[in-house]
């Protein structure tokens, strides 16, 4: 019976442990969750990846000595939800504008096949994106893997020709680490890791 | 022949790897169990001292739990060394103990683990289908409410399982036994 009992508190540890483990601590239950978790934890540096602007010039990700890189990954051909997020992100750049934040903000696209210089430029005319707070960038094509991998950004196709990905704000401070991930309409939070990252 | 018989439904387990990836519900609801069932009977026919029923059974339930969580599902697709976590554990940690344990366990824990069994399907249902984030980010929208579905489909198919010997079998039992106290 004592035995029972020693062997029995034993197991509630051991598996208290583990679950206690693979949820970190009960605060994360999701791979996004898990993934926001990490990230803000290990702030890993951003590798020198090139972006094509939708101007058509190069520029390297997350080189912005003085300032933050705001990213939202997203596809142009999307016609419903990219659609708002992309107000949204529109919207974010509005609230940054208003309070003097110096902010690099891309809407990147996963699918550079698809998403010619021209039709990033179109997406970025319909949310009014200037291109120098904001502007609307794809990778090259050899890079996508590697980006997706270290954003972990994961795509898949929908049965509709389109994709679902996790879609978040993801920020990269002025030292070149990706240190944040957020909700596309967490605008208090997000302004304030800004300020946060700026100082 | 149950050793051929777990053999199977774990070979079994292994072919639907191959829509796993692409299904929730596949993954989830015929998967796991199949590969839980396959330990389930490896267990059965065995038996255990009695200082080994707690521990046995309690693994059981965490390793249940583990499994449960959507991150856990996420990451069985995500990489490998999950992958075999989820094939050691699923029949090792979670159906053999069980099995193990079960036929030791009183009448009323049975009764109490099979309702917390039925409550949580029907909990993790509502999730599934009302959720307005992604739960797994390899999976769609869509199949994540389906799954959400089959949940309520396993909850009200247990609860159904579980209760028609109630109102057959068991009372048989209990008549007849009554029967034999009138009798002697």
């Amino acid at each position: 019976m004592r035995k029972g009992l020693f062997l029995t508190m034993a197991a509630v540890l051991f598996g208290s442990a583990g679950l206690a483990w693979s949820t970190d601590g009960l605060r994360v239950f999701t791979a996004e969750g898990a993934r926001r978790m990490e990230i803000a934890r290990e702030q890993p540096q951003v590798p020198g990846m090139v972006l094509q602007t939708m101007s058509g010039d190069l520029e390297k990700l997350g080189n912005q000595p003085d300032k933050v890189t705001l990213i939202e990954f997203i596809y142009t051909t999307c016609p419903t939800i990219c659609q708002s997020s992309g107000g949204e992100f529109a919207h974010l750049r509005d609230l940054l504008v208003e309070k003097d934040l110096p902010v690099r903000m891309m809407s990147v696209s996963f699918d550079p096949v698809a998403d010619t210089l021209e039709a990033l430029a179109d997406y970025g005319a319909l949310h009014e994106a200037d291109g120098q707070y904001w502007t609307v960038a794809r990778p090259q094509l050899p890079d996508l893997t590697e980006m997706l991998d270290f954003f972990r950004v994961t795509v898949i196709p929908d049965n509709w020709g389109g994709y679902q990905h996790n879609i978040a704000v993801l920020l990269i401070n002025p030292e070149g680490r990706f240190s944040g991930v957020f909700n596309t309409d967490a605008y208090k939070e997000i302004t304030e890791a800004v300020e946060r990252a700026s100082r | 022949m149950t050793i051929v018989l777990a053999a199977g439904l774990f070979a079994l387990a292994a072919i639907t790897q191959i829509w796993v990836a692409a299904d929730p519900v596949i993954h989830v609801l015929v998967q796991f169990p199949l590969l839980g069932l396959s330990g389930y009977l490896l267990g059965r026919d065995r038996f255990i001292p009695g200082h080994w029923v707690g521990p046995a059974l309690t693994l059981a339930i965490f390793f249940f739990l583990f499994w449960m969580l959507p991150r856990s599902v996420d990451e069985a697709l995500a990489n490998w060394q999950m992958h075999v976590v989820k094939f050691i554990t699923l029949p090792l940690g979670t159906g053999l103990p069980l099995a193990l344990s079960w036929k030791y366990l009183p009448p009323v824990l049975k009764g109490f683990l099979k309702a917390q069994c039925i409550t949580m399907f029907g909990v993790l249902g509502f999730l599934y289908t009302h959720a307005p984030v992604r739960i797994c980010n390899s999976y769609l929208v869509d199949d994540q409410i389906r799954l959400g579905y089959g949940f309520f489909y396993v909850a009200c198919g247990l609860s159904i399982f579980w209760t028609i010997p109630v109102f057959t079998g068991r009372q048989t039992q209990v008549r007849r036994a009554l029967q034999g106290t009138h009798l002697s």
